[in-house]
C-alpha cells in the first residue's frame, strides 16, 4: 500500500468520526465509562497489593532471648533459625540499637532523664524477614521450640488472612475486568453496526467501482482504534486528577490512617495505568469495529 | 472482449429479466443497446459489472470467467470497468472532486496525479466550475457527468454507460456521446443503453434492441426500432 493511501485511509478514519457525531460521542462514551470503572478498580487493587506487600516484606517474627543469654547462645539460635527456608533475612538487634531506635521513634526530645542508663536492658532481639508469610505459624511454632528463646512476637497477626485476601481479590478484579471487557466490546460493535447500516449503500458504491475490502473497511477499524483511543483518555486525566487529590486529601486529613497505610503515588500508578489503558482502549475499539466490519461487510 | 452465452438472469421474484441472451463484443467495439423501459438493459450492465450473477449461462470478459470470479479478485476486475449507473450512483457526503478522486485514489494513484487528473476529466465533461458541490446541490443532468468523469478517469478498457443522457438537453447529450464516441476511438469499448431515438439513428453504430429479456435485433450501423 502507497503511503498517500495509508494516510487517506486515516483521513476517512477521522472523516467518519466528524460525519456521525453523536454516534462516535455514544462510543466515546461506552469507553470511557468503561475505562473510567476499570481505572478506578485498577487504583484499588494496586494500592491494595501494595499494602499486603509492605506489610509481607516487613518485619515478620520478632524473637526475644532468656535474660543474660550469653552472645554465644543467641548466635547459636540465630544460626539455626536462618537454616529454615522460609526465612529471607535475620537480623540481630542489639539492646543498644534497640534503645536508641526507641528513642528516637517513640519519645522525640524527652529522653534526657533516662542519662546514660538502657531501660530496654534485656531487649536484644533476632528481626525476622519472611519470603512466604502464609508460613509464619509453623515457624513460629520451631522458633518457641527452642532453648534460650523467652518470647516470640509475630509483628503482623493478619498476614495470612492478607494474602488470601489478596489472592481473592486477584481473581475478582480479573472477572470484573473481564466482564467490562466484554460489555464494552458488545456496545462498541453496536454503535458501529449503526455506522454501518448508516453508509451500506455508500460502501456499496465503493464496492461497485472497485474498492477492495481492505480500502472500504480500513476507515472503520480505524475510527474505532482513535475512538477507543479519545475513550481511553478522557478517563486517564479524570482519574489523574481525582486520585491525586483524594490521596492528598486523605493523608493530610486523617495522619493515622497514612502512617501505617502507605497509598502509591500517582506515578506509581501510572506507570503501568496509563500503558494498559490505552491498550485496553484501542483494543476494544480495534476488536470491536474489525469484528463489526467483518460480519457486516461481505459486499 | 465481452462474450455472454445463453445467459438467463431471473429475480427471485418474478419471470426472467433476461431470457438467454447470447451477445459477442469485439474490443474496441461501440455499441448502443436500446429497448422498452423494464426490457433487462440494466440488468445486462449488472452482471457485466458482476453486481448480479446470472441464473444460468456463461459471461467472459476479457478472458475472465466473470461468473467463476473469486471475491477477493472481483474488486481488480471491476476496476477494468468504468461504470455511468442509471441512478448515478454518487457518495452523498462528499463533493464532486472526491468522488471523482475515488476512483483515483482506490487504484493508489499519487495524490500528485489525482490533483491533476481530477481538473482535467471535470472539464472535459464540463464541470469544472462545480468541483466543491455536493451531489445534492446538482441537477440530474450535472450528477451524471459527474458519474461519466468517475467512470472514465482511471482510462478503463470497458465503458458500460446506462442512459448516460437521460437527464440532459439536446445540446449536452450530443457533447456527451461525443465524447463517448471520442473515448471510443482511442480503443475503449463502450456500450451505451440509451432512449435517445434521434442520437442512435444519427451516430450509426451497432445497434442491439431488447425487449423482455431477449435479444429482438442485433444490427450493426444501424438505428432505434420502432415496432409500434
Ligand atoms: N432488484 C430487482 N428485483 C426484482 N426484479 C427486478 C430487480 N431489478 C429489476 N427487476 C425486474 O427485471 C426486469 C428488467 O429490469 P431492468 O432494470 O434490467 O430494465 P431496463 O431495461 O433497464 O429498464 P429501464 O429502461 O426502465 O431502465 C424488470 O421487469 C424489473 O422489474
Ligand atoms: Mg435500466
Amino acid at each position: 500500500m502507497r503511503i498517500s493511501t495509508l494516510f487517506f485511509t486515516i483521513g476517512q478514519g477521522i472523516k467518519n468520526i466528524f460525519r456521525n457525531k453523536l454516534f462516535s460521542l455514544a462510543t466515546v462514551a461506552t469507553i470511557a465509562s468503561c475505562v473510567f470503572l476499570f481505572g478506578l478498580f485498577y487504583c484499588v487493587v494496586l494500592n491494595f497489593q501494595n499494602f499486603v506487600r509492605e506489610i509481607q516484606t516487613g518485619v515478620a517474627i520478632t524473637v526475644f532471648f532468656d535474660e543474660g543469654l550469653p552472645d554465644a547462645e543467641i548466635m547459636k539460635i540465630g544460626d539455626e533459625i536462618a537454616k529454615r527456608t522460609e526465612v529471607s533475612k535475620i537480623v540481630f538487634i542489639s539492646a543498644e540499637e534497640a534503645w536508641e531506635s526507641f528513642k528516637s521513634e517513640e519519645l522525640g526530645g524527652y529522653v534526657d532523664s533516662f542519662g546514660d542508663d538502657n531501660p530496654l536492658q534485656d531487649d536484644a532481639n533476632f528481626e525476622i524477614y519472611m519470603n512466604d508469610v502464609s508460613r509464619q505459624e509453623t515457624l513460629v511454632k520451631f522458633i518457641e521450640g527452642l532453648e534460650g528463646v523467652r518470647q516470640v512476637r509475630k509483628s503482623v497477626m493478619v498476614a495470612s488472612v492478607l494474602t488470601s485476601m489478596n489472592n481473592f481479590v486477584g481473581y475478582i478484579s480479573m472477572a470484573i475486568i473481564l466482564i467490562l471487557l466484554l460489555v464494552s466490546i458488545f456496545l462498541i460493535s453496536n454503535t458501529v453496526s449503526i455506522g454501518i447500516t448508516v453508509r451500506r449503500e455508500e460502501i456499496g458504491i465503493m464496492k461497485l467501482i472497485g474498492a477492495t475490502d481492505f480500502v472500504v473497511r480500513a476507515p472503520f477499524v480505524i475510527e474505532g482504534i482513535i475512538l477507543g483511543l479519545i475513550g481511553a483518555a478522557i478517563p486517564l486525566a479524570a482519574i489523574y486528577y481525582v486520585y491525586r487529590n483524594v490521596v492528598e486529601y486523605i493523608s493530610e486529613r486523617f495522619n493515622i490512617i497514612s502512617s501505617f497505610l502507605k497509598f502509591l503515588t500517582i506515578n506509581q500508578i501510572f506507570s503501568t495505568l496509563m500503558p494498559v489503558s490505552l491498550t485496553l482502549g484501542v483494543g476494544i475499539g480495534f476488536l470491536g469495529s474489525f469484528t463489526t466490519v467483518r460480519k457486516h461487510l461481505r459486499v | 472482449m465481452i462474450i455472454l452465452e445463453d445467459v438467463s438472469k431471473t429475480y427471485s421474484t418474478g419471470s426472467p429479466a433476461l431470457n438467454n441472451i447470447t451477445l459477442h463484443v469485439k474490443p474496441g467495439e461501440f455499441l448502443f443497446i436500446v429497448g422498452d423501459s423494464g426490457s433487462g438493459k440494466s440488468t445486462l450492465i449488472k452482471l457485466l459489472l458482476r453486481e448480479l450473477t446470472p441464473t444460468s449461462g456463461r459471461i467472459i470478459v476479457n478472458n475472465t470467467d466473470v461468473v467463476k470470479l473469486k471475491h477477493g479478485k472481483i474488486p481488480k476486475y471491476r476496476r477494468g470497468i468504468g461504470v455511468v449507473f442509471q441512478d448515478f450512483r454518487l457518495l452523498k457526503d462528499r463533493n464532486v472532486y472526491e468522488n471523482v478522486a475515488f476512483a483515483q485514489r482506490i487504484i493508489s494513484v499519487p495524490g500528485r496525479e489525482i490533483r491533476r487528473n481530477v481538473p482535467s476529466v471535470l472539464s472535459l465533461v464540463g464541470l469544472a466550475e462545480k468541483y466543491r458541490s455536493r451531489p445534492r446541490e446538482l441537477s440530474g443532468g450535472e450528477q451524471q457527468r459527474v458519474a461519466l468523469a468517475r467512470a472514465i478517469i482511471n482510462n478503463p478498457p470497458i465503458l458500460l454507460a446506462d442512459e448516460p443522457t437521460g437527464n440532459l438537453d439536446p445540446k449536452n447529450s450530443w457533447e456527451i456521446m461525443n465524447l463517448l464516441d471520442e473515448i471510443n476511438s482511442h480503443g475503449t469499448t463502450v456500450l451505451v443503453v440509451t432512449h435517445n431515438r434521434e442520437i442512435v439513428n444519427a451516430m450509426r453504430k451497432r445497434v442491439i434492441t431488447m425487449k423482455k429479456g431477449i435479444i429482438l435485433s442485433d444490427q450493426e450501423q444501424g438505428g432505434y426500432i420502432d415496432e409500434d
